[in-house]
């Protein structure tokens, strides 16, 4: 019985950090995409990166650079959490 | 040799690799032929999965999009790669840790309802079958334009192709016939792109010639805005597509629309354990990645060098010229005119192109034609050299149709690429189409074969039964799809966006829900199911016509019209929404899901076994 309330908490802990990498991860997401590359393009727009508006290339080249690395962090820090949590057989 | 030679050459030899690969793959289970036997390796699946996702209109019309829509064409790459993000970290691993073969199968078992099965069934066939025929339309274009057969042939030769390896080997033969289309697809877009950036920008790397500087000392995209502002056009960098609240809701459809496609979840069955499934999403996005960063610089330079190739120069110049400078090899002007792409209607007889702001006249070119014996001679002014259109004129100083696609197809030639490059970008478009449809047919077909028959109708058959039917039912989805393709309905042009509308109103949220909700319960599913595909397809007919007829449409295609300015295509968010409010309303009134189901949510949600 012990043992079996153990081993439910472990999966509840292991969730609610699996749910806070998430949280945090799908916030940059969010930022670099619909933030930098939509909602303050304009203002981005001021600033230049080598010849090209810091906005404009946030929408079609920086988020997707952003997106590519996201995931391998994501890999990175669930990977990290299976050993912790002993779930990486 | 010359570029029709070359392309045989090229294409054949693809052909040739496909068909080895489909004998040597043959499926020999169901576990084979529905998830490769469950062993590829990441990367390998990550490939794999790039080429399934990219289709004939990511490879041969995105960069034309993006062209001339400038900084609005956005929408497209971050929504098309963002959309991985959200595969990756709420879906995939969790599908792989279910591990079983379908989406549906999944739906029915975790809303312990067959009626929740086949509701997901049918979401399944209408995303996938809208999304295969623009794929069979892409593979005949391409042979009808560049081997000049006859649009029939070129289909006929693309469904035999898939009907070899995908009947034969299954998911298994698919999985290793997307990783050489891949190589293959990737290969033919980034080699035309690095000659041309490095002929404007003097840089290889087209990602970096983007911000870089043109042969006049200016930032390329400056030289753009400047030029194209100057015709009339909206600045390339700032122009908004329809309004900011309209690209928010058309990047988030495409985003949620791309996590909720099943062709592309089904891949993450195929590898052999959770942290494999996490690593292939990233190994997926970077190969899809090396595509759409591409793409954006490719868009621009082609806008700059298409623009300074024809703008106020004299028609019968650039023929001679492209005559002259490479021995008859590139007559593209004359050429692009002959596969519709392109047509010139000198309003002012200057003889000069004029290239602005407009459409040039009315409807698509509607080239003048003589029939000398039984031969058909096209009409070309003898003074000039133009092809002559018979269609009315308007009202602007425009005089130049340019098709998008031609960004992507006739860029090489433009650039004075050497024939075999063209031929590449042919086999290239080819991969891309041919990948995509045999991803979404082994969707179609599963779900037929195990959800329909062997989940619902007729359980007791045998797995060798099963095989059996699911090839039965693989060339039955090749010939619905060839059937359209030879007779594409009149919704066909926008046909893969609304794909994705539906996909992500239906099918991303009640498997997120699924998911991360352990109380939702059948009802909440279904209801939401229902409802966000309903008010999406309402939303849609409701602008562009009842299955796309236009004369039914009640409220017309009309901006006053839009819901919050919201354009029909990128109403799936908002249908999502619906889907997600919906099935949290019902799943109130009734009881939450049973306790074995609560306890096979928290088993999906740990990677392994304690």
């Amino acid at each position: 019985m012990e043992n079996k309330l153990s081993s439910q908490e472990r999966r509840k802990a292991y969730w609610r950090s699996n749910l806070r990498i998430l949280a945090a991860l799908m916030s940059v997401w969010f930022i670099v995409s619909y933030g930098c590359g939509i909602l303050f393009v304009d203002t981005l727009n001021k600033i230049s990166i080598g010849g090209a508006k810091l906005g404009f290339w946030m929408a079609q080249q920086g988020s997707i650079y952003v997106f590519v690395i996201l995931i391998f962090v994501y890999v990175w820090l669930m990977n990290k959490l299976d050993r912790k949590h002993k779930f990486n057989n | 040799m010359d570029v029709k030679t070359w392309t045989y050459i090229i294409v054949g030899f693809s052909f040739a690799l496909y068909i080895g690969i489909a004998i040597w793959s043959k499926a020999g289970s169901t576990k084979e032929f529905y998830v490769a036997g469950g062993n590829v390796s990441p990367i390998a699946n990550g490939m794999a999965t790039a080429a399934d996702w990219m289709s004939a209109a990511s490879f041969i019309s995105m960069a034309g999009l993006i062209a001339f829509a400038g900084y609005g064409g956005s929408v497209f790459l971050m929504g098309w790669t963002g959309g991985y993000v959200l595969l990756a970290l709420m879906l995939a691993p969790y599908m792989r840790k279910y591990g079983k073969f379908t989406v549906p199968e999944f739906i029915g078992e975790r809303f312990y309802s067959k009626t929740a099965r086949i509701v997901a069934v049918i979401c399944l066939i209408i995303v996938s079958v809208t999304y295969v025929i623009g794929q069979m339309k892409g593979v005949g274009v391409a042979f009808s334009r560049f081997l000049e057969t006859e649009y029939e042939t070129g289909l006929y030769v693309g469904m035999g192709i898939v009907f070899f390896y995908a009947v034969l080997g299954g998911m298994k033969g698919i999985t290793y016939t997307q990783i050489v289309q891949y190589v293959v697809l990737i290969f033919a877009y980034t080699v035309p792109a690095i000659f041309i950036s490095l002929e404007l920008t003097g840089n290889p790397i087209p990602q970096l010639g983007l911000i870089g500087n043109a042969d006049d000392g200016t930032p390329l995209l400056q030289k753009l805005d400047n030029i194209i502002t100057d015709l009339g056009f909206g600045k390339y960098t700032t122009s908004v597509m329809g309004s900011k609240l309209n690209m928010f809701a058309y990047t988030l459809s495409l985003m949620i629309g791309t996590a909720g496609l099943p062709h592309v979840i089904i891949r993450f069955f195929t590898v052999p354990k959770v942290s494999d499934a996490r690593l292939s999403a990233g190994w997926a996005l970077v190969f899809i990645a090396i595509l759409y960063t591409t793409a954006p610089a490719v868009a621009a330079m082609a806008r700059l060098n298409l623009t300074e190739a024809v703008n106020n120069r004299p028609y019968a110049e650039i023929l001679n010229k492209e005559k002259l400078e490479s021995n008859k090899k590139y007559k593209w002007i004359s050429q692009w005119e002959d596969t519709g792409l392109l047509a010139w209607i000198d309003k002012n007889n200057d003889q000069k192109i004029q290239y602005s702001l407009g459409t040039a006249f009315e409807g698509p070119p509607n080239f003048k034609e003589n029939i000398i014996n039984d031969k058909v001679i096209a009409e070309r002014n003898p003074n000039v050299g133009n092809r002559i259109i018979s269609n009315k004129p308007t009202n602007n100083d425009n005089e130049l149709y340019v098709d998008k696609d031609i960004i992507v197809l006739a860029n090489p030639e433009i650039a004075k690429l050497p024939g075999w490059v063209i031929a590449l970008v042919v086999a290239g478009g080819l991969a891309a189409a041919l990948s995509t449809a045999a991803g979404l047919l082994l969707a179609i077909s599963s779900a037929i074969s195990h959800d329909l028959l062997k989940g619902i109708i007729k359980p007791s058959i045998s797995e060798k039964q099963e095989l059996n039917a699911s090839r039965l039912a693989m060339v039955g989805a090749i010939l619905v799809a060839g059937y359209f393709g030879l007779n594409p309905p009149d919704f066909a042009a926008g046909t893969v966006a609304i794909a994705f509308g539906l996909a992500a109103s239906s099918i991303f949220p009640v498997l997120m829900m699924g998911i991360f909700s352990k109380k939702m319960n059948r009802q909440g599913a279904i209801a939401g199911m229902i409802a966000g595909m309903g008010i999406t397809l309402l939303y849609v007919f409701q602008h562009k016509g009842v299955l796309f007829i236009s004369s039914t449409s009640f409220l017309g295609n009309m901006e006053p019209n839009w819901f919050l300015g919201i354009t029909p295509n990128a109403f799936g968010a908002i249908g999502a929404l619906v889907n997600f409010a919906v099935a949290f309303a019902v799943s109130k009134t009734s009881d939450e899901a049973p306790k074995e189901i609560q306890d096979l949510v928290e088993n999906i949600r740990i990677p392994s076994e304690d």
